[in-house]
């Protein structure tokens, strides 16, 4: 059989076709609302949050210093053994320059973009990354590597969250002015 | 290992397109329905089925496969669903081969479908669930942060440049301008690609498959049935999944290790001590350009770090010593996401069988591997094929 | 972990809420899109009938889901059927009174296979009964938009 000489499925609607109400639709719009458990091991690491400080869980079996923190090492299949503080400095794995939002719109003109990173958190073992953003730095200066530092919510204003962390800024000065190689972020 | 030998004997698949009339029952027929009749058999025949289709948030239907159901022929018949984000489309022939190696189903119906265009504003809002709901959706990510952390931890680790990722965009876009159920076949440039709109540094808008409706299937049978309903069955040799751990930020984000294990589960199954010369023809899944490169290097197929120069070389283009992708792949085929890997082993069957037209790679193919990735970022799933 | 750990050093349980932002437009479908325009232009149900399985399908159907043939005869099966079961509410969703109770039936309409799920209209819950009578009662034309609220609900048939 060759796909040539089939009649194949598909009818290829344009947008046109619906604004023209060429089709017929129906829409929903669902209300789906959670209250998801945070547990024990994220319970404290919000709870640590909103002091300021960030908190690990050490297996003993693999003696890995896990964050975010979890009640059982899932290499080991065993409980975790005990809670440990780690540093709110860190190193750059990887980072992102953001122009879009979550629903595909574009960031608009006076809307800088933002910087998403995983960040090797200090303190945790080597590779122990978490997801959040770069501040304080220009986009073509992000590098691979680099040293970061949390920058806190007032205590007064946090609320034991992950955004009780605004983000996180370069430890040293920003870069030298010599322009990144290649194309701008 | 006590199973049975299973073949695939017949395919069927729509046309990927970016909004589609037909629901998502309608388009499962027209698959199923095309690849009954390719083989012969009617729905009496069928003994199984099992039906792949990414998350229900996409159609919006809750309980999405059973909404399918009477679409995919399952009328009455013993039926599953499977579901593993983008690995779905490699994962549905393995469900499917599990019914009849073990013998409880002489032919089995495999379809896979997506039908995303239903959710607004834009399917990638559905994806906002895929990370931690404490500790990462406070942070508004959009799922492009996942892939576009990944290409940079990869071109930065092996010091690959956004131009030679491109040059697999060019490829497979250039690939579907002969696959008659293309969406976004077209001719570009590594220059088109990379002044395409930055939309997630260093994402790119050519960079990355477009959101996509469509459906596929294929139906399965045990040897003996095989040689009956055809004298070119294709084998499956091999099957692999791995799943790898969802604390993302842990892992080497610039190598897929859980490809290389499922790699490694199916190689051995096939008998493939050295997957870089018994491998005559690969379909990995490539819903962003590097992902082909990424997944390349985790099949073994060549050292890591090296895809991208094999690329340039010609290496994998379809005239090349291991074509990549001849289908023109999910860059240029489309992807609607469960269907895309179901596509990509169709591709193969046809490939080994000499029916592939114009994307027929010269040289008689006998041995192909076909791959998918999915779910948030950690599922592998791969099957290797013999004619 | 201590035995006086694990009793007096208890976290207060907490949860995070949040939401999952999306909303769907959804096409009719090749039978659905006919079907809905007979009842938005005609105000009449369509069905498709398979002749080897003898099954007609309300809603219509494309392909026979038994047989797998293609079905593109669409027949005009008229706007009567009986109550094929029905239910009585009391509550909407949010867990409030409705104004007044309303009866919810399969409605099996006749000369098909097929139903539709809809309100009775016009009916008591004293006369309610299976195998009842009961015939679409239709918007006015210039307010219909091709929807299953095109319909209003079924009501008694004369």
């Amino acid at each position: 059989m060759k796909l040539e000489d089939c009649k194949l499925g598909g009818t290829h609607l344009k947008s046109s076709d619906f604004e023209k109400c060429k089709v017929l639709t129906t829409e929903w719009t669902p209300n789906l609302g959670y209250a998801w458990d945070n547990g024990v091991a994220i319970g404290r690491y919000l709870a640590e949050l909103k002091e300021g400080k960030i908190i690990a869980r050490v297996c003993h079996e693999c003696h890995r210093i896990m964050i975010p923190p979890r009640m059982f090492c899932e290499l080991c299949f065993r409980p975790t053994d005990e809670w440990a503080y780690v540093e709110d400095t860190g190193v750059v794995n990887t980072f992102s320059v953001a122009r879009v939002n979550w629903d595909a719109s574009r960031r608009g003109p006076k809307e800088p973009p933002l910087i998403p990173a995983v960040i090797e958190i200090d303190g945790a073992t080597k590779g122990m990354g978490i997801l959040h953003m770069l501040g304080e730095i220009g986009p073509d200066d992000v590098k691979i590597g680099m040293k970061v530092r949390a920058v806190w919510k007032k205590p007064e204003d946090r609320t034991g969250a992950i955004t009780d962390i605004l983000y996180f800024k370069p430890i040293r000065a920003a870069a030298s002015k010599k322009p990144a190689a290649g194309r701008k972020r | 290992m006590g199973m049975r030998k299973v073949a695939i004997v017949g395919a069927g698949i729509t046309k990927f397109v970016r909004r589609a009339q037909e629901t998502g029952k309608e388009l499962s027929w027209q698959a199923s329905k095309m690849a009954l009749d390719s083989c012969g058999i009617t729905l009496d025949d069928v003994d199984m089925v099992t039906l792949g289709t990414a998350p229900d948030a996409f159609d919006g239907v809750h309980m999405k496969g059973e909404y399918l159901a009477d679409g995919a022929g399952a009328h009455r018949k013993p039926y599953m669903r499977h579901y593993v984000g983008g690995g779905t489309g490699v994962f549905s022939p393995i469900h499917g081969w599990m019914h009849v190696a073990s013998g409880m189903a002489d032919i089995c119906l495999v379809v896979a479908e997506e039908k995303m265009s239903s959710c607004q504003p834009h399917p990638q809002g559905a994806f906002l669930t895929i990370f931690d709901h404490t500790t990462e959706q406070p942070l508004k990510p959009t799922l492009i942060w996942i892939f576009a952390l990944e290409m940079n931890r990869y071109m930065t680790t092996y010091g690959i440049s956004k131009a030679d990722i491109a040059r697999v965009s060019v490829k497979n876009k250039h690939n579907a301008l002969d696959h008659p159920s293309a969406q976004v076949a077209e001719e570009i440039t590594v220059e088109d690609v990379l002044n395409s709109e930055t939309l997630c540094w260093p994402v790119n808008r050519l960079d990355i498959s477009p959101a996509s409706d469509g459906a596929a299937a294929v139906v399965l049978a045990s040897e003996r049935v095989a040689r009956r309903l055809t004298d070119k069955p294709v084998w499956i040799d091999g099957v692999g999944m791995s799943i790898d751990t969802a604390y993302w930020g842990t892992r080497d984000l610039s190598y897929p290790r859980y490809v290389e294990t499922a790699a490694r589960m199916a190689y051995d199954m096939a008998g493939i001590k050295e997957p870089a010369k018994e491998i005559h023809i690969a379909e990995p899944y490539d819903p962003f350009d590097y992902k082909e490169l990424h997944h390349m290097e985790g099949l073994m197929l060549c050292p890591r770090g090296e895809a991208a120069r094999l690329t340039a070389e010609g290496y994998t283009a379809r005239d090349g010593n291991l074509p990549v992708c001849p289908s023109g792949g999910a860059l240029g085929v489309g992807n609607p996401i469960a269907a895309t890997g179901l596509m990509k082993v169709i591709e193969l069957f046809l490939q080994l069988r000499g029916e592939a037209g114009k994307r027929q790679v010269p040289g008689k193919p006998t041995c192909g591997v076909a791959q998918a990735w999915g779910d948030l970022m950690q599922m592998g799933t791969v099957i290797v094929l013999r004619s | 972990m201590a035995i006086t750990e694990k009793m007096t050093k208890t976290t207060t349980p907490t949860y995070w809420e949040g939401e999952i932002p999306v909303r769907y437009v959804y096409t009719y479908g090749l039978a659905g899109e006919t079907f809905f325009r007979a009842i938005k232009e005609r105000g009449t149900f369509l069905a498709t009938r398979c002749d080897a399985c003898d099954v007609t399908f309300l809603p219509p159907k494309v392909y026979c889901d038994r047989c797998f043939e293609e079905l593109d005869k669409f027949v005009d099966v008229g706007t009567v059927g009986h109550v094929d079961t029905f239910t009585v509410t009391f509550k909407n969703m949010d867990g409030s009174d409705k104004p007044k109770p309303r009866i919810l039936a399969m409605i099996r309409i006749d000369g098909t296979d097929g139903g539709i799920i809809h309100y009775l209209e016009g009916i008591g819950i004293e006369d309610v009964a299976l195998g009842l009578p009961v015939k679409a009662i239709f918007k006015p034309k210039a307010q219909r938009k091709g929807g299953i609220m095109d319909i209003i609900g079924f009501g008694p048939v004369e």
